[in-house]
């Protein structure tokens, strides 16, 4: 396995190691981060200063904010610099200021935990780390130098027989070096990491942005369905009983037994059918009882639709949030789904109740098991569905059964 | 017989009134929501009413909730729902809102067997209690023990017992003798624990209420 950082690389081989190029990539990081140092030893000294002389004027306070966010700018270039000797790439702690424009922006990033990380590194980076690169780099490079050059700075003290043998050692002192500074380069980088990579707390904002926009989406494709049954509801279907009676009326005007009665008859099946196909449709697209009842009653509903009994046993004293209930309930209307095409089940049971504000829910059945959702149950659907109303949708179901569907919603009003 | 027809689709409402006024029937109202229905019941003192659930301005259950009132207003009001799906939960709070007598629930799909539905009407009308065969269904579905004891043709005869028929009526339907649905019936209450009764009305109310328990 190839080395991904300079920590892992003084694992390799010594002949692999010394041949590649992580020592180098070391010795370049380290001399990378001593030019660093100092550049922001300067920059901060003169901004400090600045900011001291021109405190007087607006100007001077811009200079010292300027200087608690050079961190900022610090932290992005050493994790530019850290590909060098890191091939996992550090991600941005900071996240986008919510508006455009620089005062936005600066009050943003002030605020922003991620902002002074970066500055604490920056400041242990100029005072301390920077010099150790310095004397790394310099006792690395100082040793083989001075066995190299012997011949010539000892020209006159020693006999050529004594310091021309020495320059063969330099190769050796070279080798040698190469342990220390890649050892350095990697401990830096790994300081460097921790301090600079993003923590949850920078993170869970995103998450929570995330979970709120697949909410949204969530929620407008309900307010879609929605749409679409009321109009299955004013359109198809009142226009197919509408018929339905006309044909039954009709029917009362033929003579009975005749062709004509027959077929009417059977353009009324056909109709009743068509019937009763868009009632499931529209169940499906959104279940009226859900919206003008709560989940208990949906459930009770959908128990009662299932091919297989259902014991049921919900405790449900108050309504939810819908996209909660609609979440909830396709997991059920998919689950019974499930126990009806797979399982072979010969019952199925139904537990919901509300536990320290959450909602638990359980499908269970008697069947065969063997249940994965990873074959398109359709569970892995709705287990997206119920994670952008931050719930979980877990499955058991060993072969042999039985099968049990768990769902957590988490309800604080 | 003096009816008042609510439903929001013209086209059916007005197809409904069509059929009741080919029976004889007189429409003394036909109406598009809930507040309409409760003020021509008012005015009318109908025989009988005849409603959809869902209706504006919600489009929720304006027409079961309006029934519901109606009926806790005159609980002898005879009301027949009707519905676009099978709810048993509409249909428990439609029984529950008084006595179990005069009243019906209804699949909508059911308009289009004519005389049935003229039928299922005139016996809410005369106090009967008319509930969906796809309701029994549903709560059979929920039951356990002991009606997994029951046969299948028990099960039938139960459902159309549910639907108010009488013992010919069920007897014609599952071309069999009235002997035998007297048997079946018999068998079936020893079963459910039901006092064998001889009033078909009373009868539906008690398997019902079984069912419902």
């Amino acid at each position: 396995m190839s080395a991904r950082n300079a920590l892992e690389a003084l694992t390799m081989r010594p002949t692999r190691f010394l041949r590649s190029s992580w020592p180098w990539r070391s010795l370049a990081y380290l001399a990378g981060g001593t030019l660093m140092g100092i550049t922001t030893i300067i920059g901060g000294l003169a901004l400090l200063g600045a900011g001291s002389v021109l405190s007087v004027v607006v100007v001077g306070l811009a200079c010292y904010i300027a200087a608690l966010l050079s961190g900022v700018a610090v932290g992005r270039l050493e994790r530019v610099r850290m590909r060098l000797i890191d091939f996992d790439s550090l991600p941005p702690p900071h996240r986008p200021p919510p508006r455009p424009g620089l005062r936005a922006w600066l009050r943003f990033r002030l605020r922003e935990q991620a902002t002074w990380r970066e500055l604490s590194y920056t400041m242990a980076s100029a005072m301390v780390l920077c010099w150790m690169d310095a004397a790394v780099v310099t006792v690395s490079l100082f040793v083989p130098s001075t066995f190299l050059f012997a011949p010539i700075y000892l020209a006159g003290e020693r006999s050529p027989l004594f310091t021309v043998p020495l320059t063969l050692l330099a190769p050796l002192a070279l080798i040698i070096a190469a342990y220390p500074v890649t050892a350095w380069a990697g401990a830096r980088a790994a300081m460097a990491r921790a301090i600079l990579a993003p923590r949850s707390d920078d993170v869970d904002a995103k998450l929570v942005e995330v979970t709120r926009s697949r909410a949204r989406l969530v929620d407008a494709v309900e307010v879609e369905r929605r749409r679409i049954e009321r109009d299955l509801h004013d359109g198809a279907q009142q226009r197919l009983v509408a018929l339905s009676m006309h044909l039954g009326l009709t029917r009362l005007e033929v003579p009975p037994g005749s062709a004509a009665a027959e077929s009417l008859a059977t353009a009324q099946g056909l109709v009743k059918d068509a019937l009763a196909e868009l009632r499931e449709l529209i169940r499906g697209v959104h279940p009226k009882v859900l919206t003008d009842r709560g989940l208990a009653a949906a459930i009770g509903n959908v128990a009662g639709h299932a091919p297989v009994p259902v014991d049921l046993q919900v405790e449900l004293d108050r309504r939810l949030p819908t996209h909660i209930e609609v979440a909830a309930y396709f997991v059920v209307v998919e689950s019974l789904a499930n126990v009806a095409k797979h399982s072979a089940a010969s019952r199925a049971s139904i537990t919901a109740s509300f536990r320290d504000e959450w909602l638990m829910l359980d499908i269970r059945d008697d069947g065969r098991g063997g249940a994965d959702p990873s074959r398109g149950s359709g569970l892995v659907g709705l287990a997206d569905r119920v994670a952008a109303v931050a719930g979980s949708v877990s499955l058991s179901s060993p072969p042999g059964g039985p099968t049990l569907v768990h769902v957590e919603i988490p309800c604080a009003s | 017989m003096r009816v008042v027809i609510a439903e929001d689709g013209l086209i059916v409402r007005e197809g409904i009134a069509g059929m009741l006024r080919r029976f004889g029937h007189e429409v003394v109202a036909a109406v598009g929501d809930a507040e309409a229905l409760i003020a021509a019941v008012r005015a009318e003192k109908p025989d009988v009413v005849v409603t959809d659930v869902r209706m504006p301005p919600a489009f929720s259950d304006e027409g079961l909730q309006a029934a519901i009132a109606l009926r806790k207003a005159d609980p002898s009001l005879p009301v027949l729902v009707l519905s676009q799906y099978v709810e048993q939960t509409y249909a428990s709070e439609l029984l529950d809102s008084g006595p179990s007598k005069s009243v019906g629930y209804l699949l909508k799909d059911r308009i289009g067997e004519v005389e049935q539905f003229v039928d299922a009407m005139q016996r809410v009308a005369a106090g009967g209690t008319v509930i969906d065969e796809e309701v029994v269904r549903q709560l059979l579905g929920r039951r356990r023990d002991p009606l997994k004891r029951l046969t299948p043709r028990e099960r039938e005869v139960l459902a159309l017992m549910a639907e108010g028929r009488s013992n010919t009526a069920i007897a014609r339907t599952l071309v069999v003798t009235e002997a035998a649905v007297a048997k079946h019936i018999g068998s079936m209450l020893a079963k459910l624990d039901l006092p064998p009764d001889v009033d078909d009305h009373r009868r539906v109310r008690a398997v019902l209420a079984y069912l419902r328990s």
